[in-house]
């Protein structure tokens, strides 16, 4: 296995804050990677810098075992590459944006064949300004592609779509893995990475917390299931974690985040304790443990407070 | 359905790039108005206001009374007022609210009754005392000959129609450039464009092509309208005119690239087209003559490039210059658009 894209000791540091804080990424060709984190963790940092759009501060590059030079344009027809929120104009049509970015590429797709492959086929016709949030993120998938790329890095390709165009996207980047092409994913839905990602590094405050595949993040947890309990006040942590089946203890958000091993032989000590106390339970609920519970145990907060902020 | 394959000119990225900014640009009913039919109205407005009317006959009134048909036989036979019979006080009312230019009034000798302030009524005297004069008789000592002068570019309309073709050169390429460009930065546009394999340059070169296109009906519009309607000279050969235009409007390119180079937001190239245009539409002799300026300040007001274009429109439509005469105009425009188009490509903000 050679990486496809790697980066080491990765520095991005802005006039007023650090962007990217000594990053090591390695991602072998065919896989799909996934950078996880939540907003302002250094993803899209990294990734400008992985595309050769944005000049590092200090660390090495590799793309498809090339460094980056001048403009890069016989890298570049190698890749595919999508943005976050870029805009199409609104008064082109769909098959007239795909043959703008076709033109780039001496050799790739059709464009008509490259609309097929994310299923915009019959809306050649229609006008930018008349697709919906999925299409025109569909339309951004398509200009990746469209030059039959190697390599491909999609910033966010969800992000702030419903869940039947996200499940769209996700149905195309399958099939792009099934040809097996390199892919280069950023998201803060763990639901993605967890659906999509062969191996996945969670990020935060540009520094890597964690990386591998997303069944051996969860169960580096140590147990599988996650307890969510919210009271009217205060309990020890020690005390809960000296709870049968109980691995570990979070507080977070107002509420406790405890990882089990076995929810039946955990639970009900749990509301024993807490009716021992007098307290009352607002809330009591137990799930699968998931990358965000391996993102709230690394970073000690939860992606939904970050997203919230 | 089958497409035909891409390959060929289709697939040359200047050829797409040039057609997605032609189509755009034809999708856009406001830009169609402001560049093809606004120049058209603005010159049909001044061309009224300004139009030169053939000679008219004055109208004068004759007041009722015994001498009255003879006098009138005397001015119509001098064919150089329109007269008519009326009575006193309707003679009085079409005086007093400007129908007529004076009033012979009945009597023998005649009186005539006019407002010494208008220039109209002081000539109706002048033809009406001619003609009565000759009527009863007088000769004149010499008999003049009239020559008219009816040499055509010696009108307000011809001199302002060459500058308005100018100003809306500069504006229509700068406009068009600078939002399209600052409008593709904002949306990342340019950054997506960058991070596929385009090259830079075919990029700004795809703008000049396409301004290029709308050139041809821009000036096709005005100048025809201007010769066939209003009756503006086309002295000069339409090559030249051709060049001047082309060689004005790639200047304007260049500096519309330059301008939309770095503004990350509309309101920021808004701003900085009109700290650049603003001084040439003053200075560069757009509705008046750039003479009127001190001749300290020429120097710099000749190398602008409004005024350089100005002045070589003038000297095609007007005085029908040739290219000898064109050629430090020409070279000026030149000038201005290749320093501007390499600048731009330089500063270029593409993020």
């Amino acid at each position: 296995m050679t990486a496809a894209l790697a980066c080491r000791s990765l520095v991005k540091r802005y006039p007023d804050v650090v962007a990217v804080d000594g990053l090591d990424l390695e991602v072998r060709a065919g896989e799909c990677f996934g950078l996880l984190g939540p907003n302002g963790a250094g993803k899209t940092t990294t990734v400008e810098i992985l595309e050769g759009l944005i000049e590092p501060t200090s660390g090495e590059v590799e793309v498809l075992g090339e460094r980056w030079r001048g403009d890069g344009l016989a890298l570049r027809a190698r890749l595919g590459i999508q943005l976050q929120e870029a805009r199409f104009p609104e008064k082109l049509k769909v098959g007239e944006v795909i043959a703008v970015f076709r033109s780039f590429y001496r050799r790739g797709l059709e464009p008509r064949e490259a609309l097929e492959r994310v299923s915009l086929e019959d809306k050649e016709r229609s006008f930018v300004r008349a697709l919906s949030g999925g299409q025109k993120q569909r339309l951004s998938l398509a200009c990746a592609l469209v030059g039959d790329p190697e390599a491909l890095f999609l910033d966010e390709p969800t992000t702030g779509l419903d869940p039947a165009s996200r499940r769209q996207i996700w149905e195309i980047v399958e099939a792009l893995k099934a040809r097996g092409r390199t892919i280069l994913l950023t998201t803060h839905y763990m639901e993605e990475a967890e659906r999509l990602c062969d191996r996945v590094a969670i990020v935060d405050r540009g520094r890597k917390l964690a990386e591998g595949t997303p069944a051996a993040l969860v169960s580096s947890l140590g147990a599988e299931h996650v307890v969510e309990l919210e009271l009217e006040d205060e309990l020890a942590e020690s005390e809960l974690a000296a709870l049968p089946a109980v691995e570990r203890v979070r507080k977070s958000d107002g509420a406790y985040w405890l990882t089990v091993r076995d929810v039946a032989r955990a639970v009900p000590p749990l509301l024993a304790l807490a009716a021992a106390r007098g307290l009352e339970p607002k809330r009591l609920a137990t799930h699968h443990a998931t990358l965000e519970d391996v993102f709230l145990s690394l970073a000690g907060r939860s992606l939904e407070e970050e997203r919230a902020s | 359905m089958s497409a035909p394959p891409f390959r060929g000119w289709r697939a040359s990225p200047l050829v797409q790039l040039t057609r997605a900014r032609v189509v755009e640009f034809l999708r856009e009913p406001e830009a169609i108005f402001w560049v093809f039919l606004f120049p058209v109205l603005l010159a049909v407005a001044l061309g009224v206001a300004f139009r030169s009317r053939p000679p008219e006959p004055a109208p004068v009134a004759v007041e009722r009374g015994a001498e009255a048909e003879a006098r009138l036989a005397a001015l119509a036979a001098s064919g150089r007022v329109r007269a008519e019979i009326v009575e006193r006080t309707e003679a009085h009312r079409q005086l007093r609210t400007g129908k007529v230019a004076l009033v012979v009034l009945a009597g023998e000798p005649p009186t005539y009754w006019f407002d010494p302030t208008r220039p109209e009524s002081r000539l109706a005297r002048l033809e009406v005392d001619a003609a009565l004069q000759a009527a009863a008789g007088r000769a004149d000592p010499i008999a003049p000959a009239e020559l008219a002068l009816e040499e055509k570019g010696s009108r307000y309309i011809d001199f302002l129609v060459p500058g308005l073709l100018g100003m809306n050169l500069m504006g229509t390429g700068m406009w068009a450039i600078g939002f399209s460009l600052v409008q593709q930065r904002s949306g990342k546009l340019l950054k997506l464009f960058v991070a596929a394999p385009m090259r830079r340059w075919h990029l700004l070169a795809a703008q000049v092509a396409a301004r290029l296109v709308f050139l041809a009906l821009e000036v096709a519009i005005l100048v025809g309208f201007a010769v066939a309607v209003l009756d503006v000279p086309l002295a000069g050969s339409v090559a030249a005119l051709a060049a001047v235009a082309v060689l004005g409007a790639l200047a304007f390119v260049g500096i519309g690239l330059l301008v939309a180079a770095r503004p990350r937001t509309i309101e920021g190239v808004s701003g900085l087209m009109n700290f650049t245009m603003f001084p040439m539409w003053i200075f560069s002799g757009v509705f008046f003559s750039n003479e009127r300026f001190p001749a300290a300040a020429q120097p710099i007001i000749q190398a602008l490039p409004l005024t350089a274009l100005n002045d070589a429109l003038r000297g095609v439509m007007l005085d029908g210059a040739g290219w000898a005469t064109l050629a430090p105009e020409l070279a000026i425009l030149a000038a201005w658009g290749a320093v501007t188009f390499f600048a731009a490509l330089k500063l270029f903000r593409w993020q």
